[in-house]
């Protein structure tokens, strides 16, 4: 079981479409002949150290992608804002995540909007 | 000076209780010990060789009194009573327990200063020329940007786990004080018919792997800066190794895939992230320049000034090394050693950091610097001022004439400290220092650089000393390497290693050998060290340190 982790806190998984499943080295240059169709994209975060994904979801958004953008995988809940912030709808963490970091240190970061220097310096 | 707004003082606050919760997550096991290493080094937390050690950001070098005193508070209470600024303008404290650093950042924020990005996989705090905004040969004050910088850098969601760490480094004069050269990053200030702009350099650094950065784009616009550097940023997040450690840096990015296809790479992603910027940075940017405008300087005689330097030895010597030219004729650029012969480089004590902090606010307009080569500098000091202020100075230790001298030296802290070193260099410092300061040579030799690192990675910057010691460890004992012709400023140059090393106890009579080989070959007292080296090569200073194998080779 997996535990899907948004701004309102944990909740099971409710989508039934079909992924694009991306790895952590994807390069997301490569992928824009694939998006067209696709709805939903998960991108692995293999270790919560490796913060390539972070980048990918971002280029997709620049690229136009609109449909729903999930990180899945070791991701810690420190790295919520992050994840929003760059662009992901949400998290799917495994069991032993959700247990050792439990709702209520991922809702201390939902409200990622605020604090935010780089919107701030975007506008 | 820039002071916080009320954005930056509610983000640091959270940010701070965050930290504060990372630590009792940690505890309570939310947080396993791999994944708080990253959180606490983002938060300039690290585990050295005896304790815990916290790096404190001065945010492009820059300091009032306030905050100064407020780093003896700190020293004081959660250290031994001292503090250690280092060459990327923080100040390290030594000593202090987990449990308290929270405390430690609660009391640095009630005065604007803080740990973020310090340390860890991130952009590190922004570095900048010591003497901007006083400097004769400055096109313009770089702090401005590099505050833009911090506040952009700040806790960006893309790069904080990056494949490794990033440093950008900006200087608004032609004489580069920054070492730009040798930053993943490094800015420069230029301008291009009227217009103020950005020259932008990649892939320096020294480490294992010493490079001296590339241009990548001559001139930059200021207002296109974030975007732009947002874009590089992003390009080395993706393609930057992440299949070994030592090959992390983006000065190997570039190196492996060549500065024009990273040039393609970045303006193909600057193309997609400027529209987003709405130009509300330029804003935030002007005011923060009106922030930093220069104080109002006074107008006072020479008069004191002149008469000291006539009648007092020990003051015309201080203001021989230790003042640059003030952009205002009636006011001087002042450096306070922190190297007193003999003393751990770049230590400063609580009291000393009080002393300097009343004196700033006396003397210099209340701001204070801390340059890389790990001395304080007060900017702006009226000529009529400087015998009172080295009078007391000399009072606290601190009036040392010797800066851009052979005991001047910039050294890591190496094994006294660190976890990564593989040998002392803190000690080696000492005895040159103090040996130099027995022969009194050391106003005769004038100009000479010396940087010694505790490892190959190369805190201390020996890739870019005139003399350049690395100390590494061979079987169990320390082995120094010396590097020679190196050179951090405009013409940055990598030093050439002169040979095998030297154990410690041999260390010191190495450097005298080649001091006295410099004596012997220079032209005249003008010549300094690394234009004697420049002028003659490798040769003669080679046989000076080797003088065994010279005699084996002719026998």
């Amino acid at each position: 079981m997996t535990t899907i982790v948004t701004d309102a806190g944990f909740g099971p998984d409710t989508e039934t479409g079909t992924w694009l499943d991306l790895a952590s080295d994807t390069d997301p240059a490569g992928l824009s002949f694939q998006l067209d169709g696709v709805t939903q994209i998960r991108i692995a975060f293999p270790s919560f150290a490796d913060g390539r994904g972070f980048s990918i979801a971002r280029r997709l958004r620049l690229m136009g992608f609109e449909g729903r953008l999930r990180a899945q995988g070791h991701v810690l809940a420190d790295q919520y804002a992050m994840a929003r912030r760059s662009g992901f709808d949400d998290i799917e963490i495994d069991d032993d995540m959700a247990a050792r970091q439990p709702e209520d240190q991922w809702l201390a970061r939902a409200e990622w909007h605020a604090h935010n220097y780089q919107a701030r310096l975007r506008g | 000076m820039y002071k916080y707004s009320e954005f930056d003082t509610a983000f640091l606050a959270e940010r701070n209780a965050q930290f504060r919760a990372q630590v009792e997550r940690r505890i309570d096991g939310s947080l396993t010990e791999d994944e708080f290493k990253p959180l606490r080094l983002m938060n300039g937390v690290y585990l050295q060789l005896h304790a815990y050690m916290l790096r404190v950001a001065i945010p492009y070098g820059t300091l009032n009194s306030a905050q100064m005193r407020q780093l003896a508070v700190l020293a004081e209470t959660w250290d031994k009573g001292y503090g250690h600024f280092t060459t990327r303008q923080n100040i390290q404290y030594n000593w202090p327990k987990l449990n308290d650093i929270p405390d430690m950042l609660d009391a640095l924020a009630k005065v604007g200063l803080h740990a973020i990005q310090t340390s860890g996989n991130t952009i590190r705090n922004v570095t900048a020329d010591h003497f901007a905004g006083a400097a004769a040969d400055e096109i313009a004050d770089p702090r401005p940007v590099a505050e833009l910088i911090r506040q952009w850098s700040t806790d960006h969601p893309e790069f904080q786990f990056l494949g490794r760490k990033f440093k950008i480094a900006i200087t608004g004069s032609d004489n580069d004080r920054a070492v730009i050269k040798a930053h993943d990053i490094g800015l420069q200030i230029v301008e291009q018919g009227g217009e103020e702009g950005v020259r932008v350099i990649v892939g320096g650094g020294l480490g294992r792997t010493p490079m001296i950065g590339k241009v990548l784009r001559d001139f930059l616009p200021k207002a296109d800066l974030l975007p732009y550097l947002e874009s590089v940023l992003s390009v080395y997040n993706l393609l930057g190794r992440r299949d070994n450690k030592y090959k992390a840096r983006i000065k190997i990015t570039v190196h492996e895939n060549g500065i024009d296809d990273i040039r393609n790479r970045v303006e193909r992603q600057f193309a997609q992230i400027k529209p987003l910027f709405s130009g509300v940075d330029q804003d935030i940017l002007a005011g923060i320049e009106e922030a930093f405008a220069p104080p109002a300087l006074r107008q006072t005689s020479a008069r004191a000034f002149e008469a000291a330097y006539t009648n007092d030895p020990v003051f015309r010597s201080w203001a021989d090394t230790n003042l640059t030219p003030h952009r205002d004729p009636g006011h001087a650029i002042v450096t306070i050693s922190l190297k007193a012969h003999g003393a751990t480089p770049g230590d400063a004590s609580a009291s000393q950091m009080r002393v300097m902090a009343d004196l700033a606010e006396r003397y210099a307009y209340d701001e204070l610097r801390i340059s890389h080569e790990q001395n304080v500098i007060l900017p702006h000091v009226a000529k009529a001022d400087l015998p009172a202020l080295h009078a007391a100075l000399k009072e606290a230790e601190l009036g040392t004439a010797n800066v851009g001298l052979i005991s001047d030296i910039i050294a890591c802290p190496g094994m006294d400290y660190c976890a990564l070193a593989t040998a002392r260099s803190i000690p080696i410092a000492q005895e040159i220092a103090t040996r130099f300061d027995e022969l009194k040579l050391e106003h005769e030799i004038g100009e000479l650089k010396i940087k010694i690192s505790g490892c190959i990675n190369a805190c201390g910057h020996h890739h870019v000393g005139h003399i350049g010691i690395l100390g590494l460890d061979r079987a169990g004992v320390e082995n120094y390497q010396i590097t020679l012709g190196g050179d951090g400023g405009t013409d940055a140059t990598i030093g050439e290693r002169a040979g095998p090393g030297f154990s410690a106890e041999e260390i010191v009579p190495a450097i005298e050998r080649l001091v006295y080989a410099y004596l012997d070959l220079r032209d005249g007292g003008d010549e300094h060290f690394l234009q004697t080296y420049r002028r003659l090569g490798l040769a003669p200073f080679k046989a000076a340190l080797y003088p065994d194998h010279q005699r084996e080779k002719a026998a």
